[in-house]
């Protein structure tokens, strides 16, 4: 299927700031879906509130868009009660790990089959550029005028350690690898968690004098590298990308349908 | 023995309405004095191939259920206070999305952890207004377990016929206490099943497109036609709109279908009303003594009558108008601080002549406690 067709053309001009980084995002999810050759019917994407999650709208799946910080919740219910849809849940880095951070972590313990994406642009664009859990010290955020003092965490260590049986990261600068990426996501049994690092130039470029859209995504270029690359032993500050976990563990959709057989079996 | 009469809970009566309304898919996380629900359904529903998940919190739970119920399955969830406090959020969704969903609110002391096992009806007004903005609302509830069972079989119609959230208001005693239930065959009482679109595969279907009757039919979510669903105020697609006239006219119709449709919705018992003098309005657990005091007196020459309450909102203010014109005075039994007292008030030509017997201590309110405050109010001395 063309990627056009997948787009609700109804629903367009979209809302996004020229140079922002979650139409990228868009885009390579769609040409993942071609690769893979689904059908609109069989998607089912969730969203929370924010930049980011307006991607439901331009889409033609079955798109629900929901409350802030609980796609996640939302995903899980249509996920459990159908098991043979594909669910896409696109968050803001705010929308899945601050305010949504219990049902991250929740929904990676359950190893519950669908594709969580964070687009992290360590920011909150939607409200107005204040400071998220991924900004990070020494952001400058309009709650943050005097520069951020929060510790940030890694969105990948936090899967991982929540159980999470798929766990990648990659940006928009990298729109191949991210592609891929999806298309591994979506094929991968279990709670898949891709990061994309996806630039806001409106708020985040502004306040931290990043530049434009094109030199922030620049920086994705120079500040990352692939996993166990020999530049990340040489610099270790530098943000490594790739697949970090691919693991086959019992679904949870699939350990629920044992439990109706023992239930209606009598135990 | 008939194997349809069972001594339960009044929670476990709420299970059984529940699945003999079709209850498929269940979200909770646990909490006193509600527990029993979530723990007998997680025994049940997998038994006839539904579902149920203990989620990370009620915030997730009312999420889910919202979700499934989408989905085409019937949904529950059940909490007390301060997990019903964090639902609220999703409750406005609910509301604005017109997903059928029945959350069940097994009351105990608040504001706050209150008190966890002891009896209050102070979220009376919580299932009003918990959520933002303009909106209706129903809440039903009961005073025994045939009626627990009636009113949750009741909640799921509701929530079908008119796409709208159902708030089930028990109470701690009606949820532990234990009596007979007589659970109903097949048929015995109606159940409604979902308003299913007649639109075919590849026609524009319009998930929010009234028919003449006001009815939304529904669309499988996942299913057959693609269509988004949002909170905020949206077009007939579901498509968001700031459009002044789709905001007014969404609303209007939000609120609408709920109010104008007061008779249909209203549920209410009535006990020596034809020439009562004094009339008790009651809901709940405190139904129960309400109703031994109105059966302890009548005999004694008393003229005295009950109006038990089923449904709480939408409030039925012309059938508390009509039914109190002509008593002298009218005393409203509850365990909070007169929170039906108000609307009972507004519903009245003389609101003077409306009283309050309380109880806020967590501590059940008795017939003796009633006739106490009754002698007060007549001038008698305690
Ligand atoms: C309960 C609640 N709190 C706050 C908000 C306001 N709000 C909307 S979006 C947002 C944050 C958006 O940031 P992020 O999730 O990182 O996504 P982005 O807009 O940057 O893509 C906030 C705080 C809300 N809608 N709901
Ligand atoms: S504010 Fe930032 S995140 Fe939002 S659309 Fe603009 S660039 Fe993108």
């Amino acid at each position: 299927m063309a990627i056009k067709d997948y787009l609700r053309e109804r629903f367009f001009p979209h809302l996004w700031c020229s140079g922002c980084g979650h139409g990228i995002v868009l885009n390579s999810l769609l040409r993942a879906l071609a690769d893979l050759g689904m059908s609109k019917n069989e998607i089912v994407m969730v969203s929370g509130i924010g930049c980011s999650s307006r991607i439901s709208g331009y889409v033609d799946f079955h798109t629900l868009h929901t409350i802030h910080g609980r796609a996640l919740a939302f995903a899980t219910g249509v996920k459990l009660s159908r098991p043979e849809l594909n669910l896409l849940v696109p968050m803001g880095d705010g929308d899945a790990l601050a305010i949504g951070g219990n049902h991250f972590i929740h929904a990676a313990r359950r190893n519950i089959d669908l594709t969580a994406i964070v687009m992290n642009n360590r920011i909150y664009g939607m409200t107005g550029g204040q400071y998220s859990p991924l900004s990070g010290q020494g952001i400058m955020a309009t709650t943050a005028p005097y520069s951020n003092i929060d510790y940030d965490f890694d969105t990948v260590e936090l899967a991982k350690a929540a159980g999470a049986t798929f766990v990648a990261r990659s940006t928009t600068y990298h729109t191949q690898q991210m592609t891929k990426m999806f298309r591994q996501a979506i094929l991968h049994e279990g709670f898949a968690m891709v990061e994309i690092l996806s630039q806001c130039p409106t708020y985040f470029g502004r306040k931290n004098r990043a530049g434009s859209a094109i030199d922030m995504m620049e920086s994705y270029k120079e500040n990352t590298t692939p996993i166990g690359s020999k530049s990340k032993m040489e610099n270790p500050d530098l943000i490594e990308r790739g697949i970090f976990v691919q693991k086959e563990v019992p679904e949870y959709c699939n350990e629920y349908d044992k439990i109706i057989e023992k239930a209606m079996k009598g135990r | 023995m008939n194997e349809n009469i069972k001594f339960v809970q009044g929670n476990e009566a709420c299970v059984e309405g529940a699945l003999f309304a079709g209850l498929d898919f269940f979200a909770g996380y646990p909490i006193t004095p509600s527990t029993e629900i979530a723990e007998l359904l997680s025994i049940r529903l997998p038994q006839r191939g539904g579902k149920f998940i203990q989620m990370e919190d009620e915030i997730a739970s009312m999420c889910a259920i919202i979700g499934a119920s989408l989905t085409g399955s019937k949904v529950m969830t059940a909490t007390s206070g301060p997990g019903f406090s964090l639902m609220q959020e999703a409750l406005g969704y609910a509301i604005m999305a017109e997903i059928p969903c029945v959350i069940v609110n097994v009351q105990r002391g608040g504001p706050s952890t209150g008190i966890p096992t002891r009896v209050s009806q102070g979220d009376v007004n919580q299932a009003r207004w918990g959520t933002h903005g303009d909106h209706a609302i129903v809440a039903i509830t009961a005073s025994n377990h045939q009626d627990v069972f009636e009113t949750t079989v009741e909640a799921f119609n509701i929530s079908e016929t008119y796409r709208t959230p159902v708030i089930l208001l028990y109470d701690e005693v009606i949820g532990h206490m234990r009596e007979r239930l007589i659970v109903p065959k097949e048929g015995e009482v109606p159940s409604v099943k979902r308003l299913k679109t007649s639109v075919r595969e590849g026609v524009d279907y319009h998930p929010y497109l009234p028919r003449e009757d006001g009815r939304l039919p529904m669309s499988d979510f996942g299913g057959v036609h693609r269509y988004n669903v949002t909170g905020l105020f949206h077009d007939m697609w579901g498509f968001p709109s700031d459009n002044p006239k789709v905001v007014h006219d969404l609303l209007r119709h939000l609120v609408d279908k709920i109010h104008n449709n007061v008779n249909q919705i209203t549920k209410y018992k009535s006990y020596y009303l034809d020439d009562a003098e004094c009339i008790l309005i009651s809901y709940g657990s405190a139904a129960r003594s309400a109703l031994h005091v109105v059966d302890y007196l009548r005999p004694r020459g008393e003229k005295i009558g009950l109006l038990e309450l089923q449904t709480l909102w939408p409030f039925p203010h012309s059938l508390i108008s009509e039914k109190c014109r002509k008593a002298k005075y009218v005393i409203v039994v509850e365990m909070n601080m007169g929170q039906i007292l108000k609307e009972v008030r507004i519903a009245v030509e003389e609101p003077e002549k409306i009283f309050l017997a309380n109880r806020i201590d967590g501590v059940f309110i008795t017939p003796m406690d009633i006739r106490n405050i009754m002698r007060l109010i007549q001038g008698k001395g305690v």
